[in-house]
């Protein structure tokens, strides 16, 4: 979607789906068989590992900034060429 | 005297600092102040942390106190506190000179987001060089990323928008294939320290899983880098931001990315993995000849200087990768070498084009005609750094590209030698269109009033031509003794 689709917006949505699925990668590197939460307790004896899941916390605010950026650069491209595709855009800036 | 291991990370706070600062209190040249004195404070702590790195050897600092693997270590050796000084250096010196450009491409009511969002970049930038932690060198490559794209859209053109977007897309491509990689090495070591990474890899090493982190992260890098195939976003970016950034993200950010590149090779993967159990240097070699010859033939065929010099970086990379690809200690060295008087004289030629923008409002070749008799510094900085950038003996150019034709005809790859030959002689040819345009051609009769650069933007630019220069006469014997400890180290490390 990132490469073949011609609208920004669609590119950016992209974008996001290949981050989101390199989350849940992370999150399936926790997770362990009869893990439970990582909260102390006498009766639970494995622990899935909370790292990885604090490092996705960084990385969903990476994530939310980089689409963020993304969305205001397109908002600033609609107003200046008055529209998101890109073969549009090529050709007005041929124009030029 | 600053204390070496706290200045390790007060140089990257005081950026983060400076940036919120630059928003909430200061408008107009108050910003440029506050931008200006934090930039020069982390300078003066990267200095702190250079001689403390050169008398007692690599610092480590433990953030919140928390020991190593558990916490987040920077660490501070012989490269990185060279290359750290080479960006704060680089950085507070376009700050200094940026004023009157800003002014002009941008405006001065919108500086405080600008120097906001420079700042930004710039600790983005150190705090890459100075963790030692892999998923923290990812934030800070976001940090820096995040705040080029914001940068590179403030540029006059509306083109500077779409340029950005496009290197937002192939950024984040980029940084999520780091993210993969890393995520790999994680799931094999169970941790993050880089250090500790490295030494717990050589239980699993003939993993199927670490051959894969391995090619996720040099793809990922590379792309960050503009390795030949992966540079699309880079002409455009370059070309269209404005003029100040172009100096710094041209001098700094494709440096930055080789840097994290012989990181994870060698400090991570280690020599003897990295060049002899994967297919890594053929490749590199392969892609650096092509990334040499390619854009140095596009360079010939620009109308816009900016452009023609964005060009011209896409071939620098391909030395600095080449030296890498040989896989010996004289090649790495010539890399290291590359990487810091390319960085200088790159910066002087954006720099004294920035001068000329400001003068003239365009970098486009045919508006640049006569303007030597119009701006005699600004000319003249281009002409003895664009010297430089050909190679001729003397400038530092010529010194880095002298060691990196040595440690190819050490390998007996006179083949290769014949490329660099070939890619400084086209060097030659596309400085000389620019040089003849500014020095040859009439002047246009309604640009004859355009008056010389400001002082601070023509002192930033004439240091860093002098540096240039400096570096070919004494980089002998100040610059190769510390690049040639630190490819010893990072050869020793695998």
């Amino acid at each position: 979607m990132v490469i073949a689709s011609d609208h920004l917006v669609k590119k950016l949505v992209g974008l996001s789906i290949f981050q989101t699925s390199v989350f849940l990668f992370y999150i399936s590197i926790a997770k362990i068989f009869g893990g439970s939460a990582p909260i102390l307790d006498p009766a639970i004896t494995h622990y899935s590992n909370p790292l990885p899941h604090v490092l996705i916390l960084t990385a969903i605010v990476v994530g939310v900034a980089t689409t963020s950026v993304g969305a205001a650069l397109i908002v600033r491209i609609h107003e200046a060429y008055g529209t998101l595709e890109e073969t549009e855009i090529h050709i007005q800036d041929e124009l030029e | 005297m600053i204390d070496g291991a706290h200045a390790s990370v007060l140089q990257v706070v005081v950026l983060l600092v400076g940036a919120p600062l630059c928003f909430i209190l200061a408008r107009g040249i108050w910003a440029w102040g506050i931008a200006a004195l934090s930039a020069s404070a982390s300078f003066v702590m990267a200095c702190a942390v250079f001689i403390q790195v050169a008398t007692g050897g690599a610092l480590t600092y433990h953030l919140g106190g928390w020991e190593p693997p558990w916490g987040i270590e920077y660490k501070i050796d012989s490269l990185g506190a060279l290359m750290i000084l080479l960006v704060s250096g680089i950085g507070t010196l376009v700050i200094l000179g940026s004023r009157a450009s800003v002014e002009r491409e941008i405006g001065a009511s919108r500086m405080d987001l600008f120097y906001t969002a420079f700042l930004l970049c710039m600790a983005g930038a150190v705090g890459i060089i100075a963790t030692g932690d892999a998923f923290n060198l990812f934030v800070f490559l976001e940090i820096n990323s995040l705040a080029s794209y914001t940068l590179i859209a403030m540029g006059m053109d509306r083109r500077s928008l779409t340029s950005s977007f496009q290197y937002l897309i192939m950024g984040t491509i980029g940084a999520t294939f780091i993210v993969i990689g890393i995520g790999f090495l994680y799931m094999m070591t169970g941790t993050l320290n880089m250090e500790d990474i490295s030494i717990r890899l050589h239980e699993v090493e003939n993993h199927r899983t670490i051959e894969a982190a391995f090619a996720f992260l040099i793809v990922g890098i590379s792309l960050k880098l503009a390795l030949f195939p992966l540079h699309l976003w880079l002409p455009n970016a370059y070309t269209f931001a404005p003029s100040v950034v172009s100096v710094f993200l041209a001098s700094t950010a494709t440096k930055v990315a080789v840097y994290v590149l012989i990181r994870f090779i060698y400090s991570v993967f280690g020599s003897d993995y990295s060049h002899n159990h994967m297919p890594f240097n053929t490749i590199l070699a392969f892609l650096s000849v092509i990334a040499i010859l390619i854009p140095s033939f596009s360079a010939l065929y620009q109308t816009h200087a900016k452009r023609l010099l964005a060009y011209s970086s896409l071939a620098q990379i391909g030395y600095i990768t080449l030296g890498i690809s040989l896989a010996t200690i004289p090649g790495l060295n010539a890399s290291l070498l590359h990487i810091f008087t390319h960085a200088i004289t790159k910066g002087a030629l954006f720099m004294s084009l920035a001068c000329i923008a400001t003068g003239l409002g365009s970098c486009k070749l045919h508006n640049m005609a006569g303007v030597s008799r119009l701006m005699p510094w600004s000319s003249a900085a281009f002409l003895i750094a664009g010297l430089s950038l050909i190679g001729l003996p003397l400038t530092s150019g010529f010194f880095s590209k002298w060691y990196l034709l040595q440690a190819i005809l050490e390998q007996g790859e006179w083949w290769l030698a014949l490329v660099v030959v070939l890619g400084s002689m086209l060097a030659a040819f596309y400085v000389w269109k620019v040089v003849e345009t500014m020095y040859l051609r009439p002047v246009a009769a309604e640009r004859a009033e355009v008056r010389e650069a400001p002082w601070p933007m023509l002192m930033t630019t004439w240091i860093l031509t002098l540096l240039s220069v400096a570096f070919g006469v004494f980089g002998q014997s100040l610059l190769f003794p510390w690049t040639q400890k630190a490819a010893l180290m990072l050869f020793g490390a695998g």
